[in-house]
């Protein structure tokens, strides 16, 4: 197999939240790959909490249940809060990767107008479709704390 | 053209959690909204007696299964991806490859026994819990 060609990330992780003067596209991509890192974390301590079921074994429900604990009710809030996020605005990743919502392409003449402009209002859509599902599942945490 | 496959997987995976998750995020999350698969509508979702329910049909352990396959694949390909924009040496990129496939066979098998375990306590120790499950799933209470 060719050996891929490669370039050094002089940047390292600083490379990934250098947002500068980008476009609101730019902060997108930062918490994207934030949540994500945050949902995978919590997914691989969601798998092993849940398996102990097999062995008759609940910690999240019950009398005094370890993960009743407000603490982790708040992590659990912030896990659907990156999962809202991350859901819809992966959607739009994959519709602009797939080729759809980018526009066609055209001369390149001056003022020269960006595919951003033509993806952005795909991005505000999907951002109004998160927000609606933050929003009530925020409604449903605060229902569940007030029980 | 491997990476590529990959990739290809790593989206139709996104779009597969998209589905499974979300119903799951509703089922869990939105449970006072919707009573969407509750057994038990006067306890939360994820009281005991909603858990096992959800366990006694086959329909949920099954998605419990391709969603543990799709959102390991997805997140930890994905780690995968971020990991090696760092520029790491190609030893140290096959070393976390390797690892990586190791944690998620490892959770795989883990996941899935403790879906079917669980599938097998709550159908076979209760048969009343397999009867509302079914009921609920059939739109029926």
């Amino acid at each position: 197999m060719p050996e891929l060609k490669r370039h050094d990330n002089r940047l390292g992780i600083w490379g990934w939240l250098g947002g500068g003067r980008w476009g609101m596209e730019r902060y997108a991509y930062i918490l994207h790959r934030v949540t994500g890192l945050g949902i995978l974390a919590y997914f691989l301590m969601h798998i092993c909490v849940t398996s102990l079921r097999a062995w008759g074994i609940y910690l999240w429900t019950g009398e005094g249940a370890f993960l009743d604990a407000p603490v982790f009710k708040v992590g659990e809030f912030l896990v659907f809060s990156a999962f809202a996020f991350h859901a819809f605005n992966g959607v739009r990743l994959i519709l602009v990767e797939l080729g759809f919502a980018v526009g066609k392409p055209i001369e390149p003449v001056y003022p020269y107008k960006s595919s951003l402009h033509v993806q952005r209002p795909l991005f505000l859509a999907m951002m109004v479709l998160a927000a609606v599902f933050f929003a009530a599942g925020s409604y449903e945490f605060w229902h569940g704390l007030a029980r | 053209m491997r990476e590529t496959k990959y990739w290809t997987w790593f989206m139709a995976a996104g779009l597969l959690i998209l589905a499974l998750l979300g119903l799951h995020m509703v089922v869990m999350h939105l449970g006072s909204l919707t009573h969407l698969f509750a057994a038990h509508p006067d306890q939360p979702s994820v009281a005991q007696a909603n858990s096992q329910a959800r366990d006694a049909s086959l329909f949920f352990t099954l998605s419990y299964v391709v969603l543990l396959g799709a959102g390991l694949f997805h997140g930890l390909y994905g780690l995968r991806v971020v990991v090696f924009e760092l520029s790491l040496k190609p030893a140290a990129e096959k070393a976390l490859s390797a690892l990586l496939l190791v944690v998620g066979l490892g959770l795989f098998g883990l996941g899935t026994y403790a879906a079917f375990a669980a599938h097998g306590r709550a159908a076979g120790a209760s048969p009343a819990v397999a009867s509302v499950a079914g009921a609920s799933l059939a739109g029926r209470s």
